[in-house]
């Protein structure tokens, strides 16, 4: 990798929650990634940003092994990616909150703590600690966008994962409450928790132990939120992140037309399309 | 295979049912409704009830739980909760086993409903027992079932569910020995009626109504199984922990 983030980051894979190899991942015919190296480390809140199409819900699906691959590898926590072993102690949170919209909060909790054989006990901690008490018999279609994606978040909470997948999970989440759910995941990073997290709200990196930063399917920075701010002279993260993309544009990989001018259809647009079609 | 999550998923189905009352209400009552239809239509004519009624009754529960089949797990495939059931613990088995215990128990009792109503309601008159006409619609809306979701792993929306409907289900019914004896349709099509599983219910039914015993209703019935079966491991076999 190209800057490692963390003098004690220099340490052999032992210490990496994830590993990437050589991943090469195609979506119809755009290639997403063509020979993908990447490191993530135990413990720590490693931040995922990027343009919109630059591969970040590739990178995480690929992660947690729902997304076919044409070569490479993906270790996670010393496993192939999605190995069996890895399916109760890797969690992840779609970026559509992934819950059941005719349930209520406390029965889509209930169902998915069944499947991951977490104790019951953990539902109300989950609910508790996402501020979903007060909702908690509401069926999930009579909640705001913002509560939807709070109990996709909390279904991710459930058990003691070892690593936590979060695709946006603060998205549509007032200021107020994105603060909170950061404390969440401290907490959670400071018990030993790998959590990896992508997000639009760039005041979030801040809030991170590590950037990577992606663009086009590559990662342009792996870094520290002060070295991010430091290297570019910027001084917030908005600035720094078009800093970084626009030295990379101008830089060895000049054929692309600028920043995010095209890129290939993502998810979230091919849900909306289809969402705008019924 | 995994008891506890193939329950807790038969469970979590349930309950989402039970929050739909309407569709519960449809489920039980349609199939009624349609059978006191055709009881009425032919009220006049003596026996045409009790000959074409038993088969009715085993084909609208087989077509109810085929759609509400396949547009219910065609739908928990598009909203992204099929993708994070990947990747948990939950067996491919234990999804399709827990759907099916679900929508088995609820065509079981919409099965129940119907029988009861076509008999004492309308009259149904059978010289086979009762309870072998009930077991025979059981079998067919659990097959319904088992065929809805298997088609729903080849559709990506649920319009194109429902379009399936006509293309799998109608020439069932056609080629099923419905409007027709099997033995009497051109050889060709009574070939391809071998291969299809309602012609085995339909067979089973009119034995029933008969009064015939033994392997003339178990003999089909047991066909119907394997395809039952054969649908449930088709569909297991069609959901990827990978996507695209």
């Amino acid at each position: 990798m190209m800057n490692k983030g963390r003098e004690d980051q220099a340490a052999p894979s032992a210490d990496d929650a994830v590993e990437v190899r050589g991943l090469r991942v195609k979506r119809g015919k755009n290639v997403v990634f063509d020979g993908l190296d990447l490191d993530i480390p135990r413990g720590q809140i490693t931040g995922l940003l990027g343009p919109s199409g630059c591969g970040k819900t590739t990178l995480m699906r690929s992660i947690v092994g729902v997304q076919k691959v044409e070569g490479g590898t993906v270790s996670v926590l010393g496993e192939p990616a999605g190995s069996a072993l890895l399916r109760h102690r890797v969690a992840y949170d779609t970026q559509a909150a992934s819950v059941y919209g005719d349930l209520t909060i406390r029965q889509n909790l209930s169902y998915f703590a069944r499947l991951i054989g977490a104790p019951h006990s953990d539902v109300e901690r989950v609910i508790a600690e996402t501020g979903l008490t007060a909702n908690a018999r509401q069926t999930i279609d009579s909640l705001s966008g913002g509560q939807e994606s709070r109990v996709s978040l909390a279904v991710a909470m459930l058990g003691a994962p070892q690593l936590m997948v979060l695709d946006e999970p603060t998205v549509g989440l007032d200021p107020l409450l994105r603060g909170e759910l950061w404390g969440v995941f401290r907490a959670l990073a400071d018990r030993g928790t790998t959590i990896v997290v992508s997000s639009h709200v760039m005041d979030e990196a801040l809030r991170c132990d590590r950037l990577l930063l992606m663009r086009a399917g590559r990662i342009i920075a792996d870094t520290t939120p002060d070295r991010l701010l430091a290297d570019t002279g910027a001084v917030d993260p908005d600035a720094a992140f078009l800093a970084l993309i626009e030295r990379d544009a101008t830089g060895d990989h000049a054929p692309d037309d600028g920043a995010g001018a095209q890129h290939p259809l993502t998810r979230r647009e091919l849900r909306e399309t289809e969402e705008g079609e019924r | 295979m995994n008891g506890t999550r193939t329950l807790a998923t038969a469970g979590r189905v349930l309950r989402q049912l039970s929050h739909d009352h309407r569709s519960i209400a449809l489920m039980l009552i349609a199939p009624s409704l349609l059978v006191g239809l055709f009881a009425w239509l032919f009220s006049d004519q003596d026996g045409v009830f009790d000959m074409y009624g038993p088969p009715i009754l085993a084909l609208f529960p087989f077509i109810i739980m085929f759609l509400i089949t396949s547009i219910t797990t065609l739908r928990e495939r598009r909203s992204g909760t099929l993708e994070r059931l990947m990747t948990t613990p939950l067996g491919k088995a234990d999804f399709i086993i827990g759907y099916a215990l679900a929508f088995g128990l609820m065509a079981m009792i919409q099965a129940v409903v119907t029988v009861t109503f076509a008999v004492w309601v309308c009259g149904l008159d059978t010289d086979g027992p009762v309870w072998q006409l009930g077991l025979v619609a059981v079998t067919d809306a659990v097959l319904g079932m088992a065929l809805g979701l298997l088609a729903s792993a080849f559709a990506r929306t649920e319009f194109q569910a429902v379009q399936f409907m006509p293309l799998i289900v109608f020439p069932q019914i056609l080629l099923g020995g419905l409007f027709m004896p099997r033995d009497q349709m051109p050889e060709a099509l009574y070939v391809i009626s071998n291969f299809l599983p309602l012609s085995y219910a339909i067979d089973a039914i009119n034995a029933v109504t008969a009064g015939d015993e033994g392997w003339d209703v178990y003999g089909p019935l047991l066909v119907v199984g394997g395809f039952l079966l054969g649908s449930l491991i088709l569909a297991a076999l069609t959901l990827r922990r990978r996507t695209p």
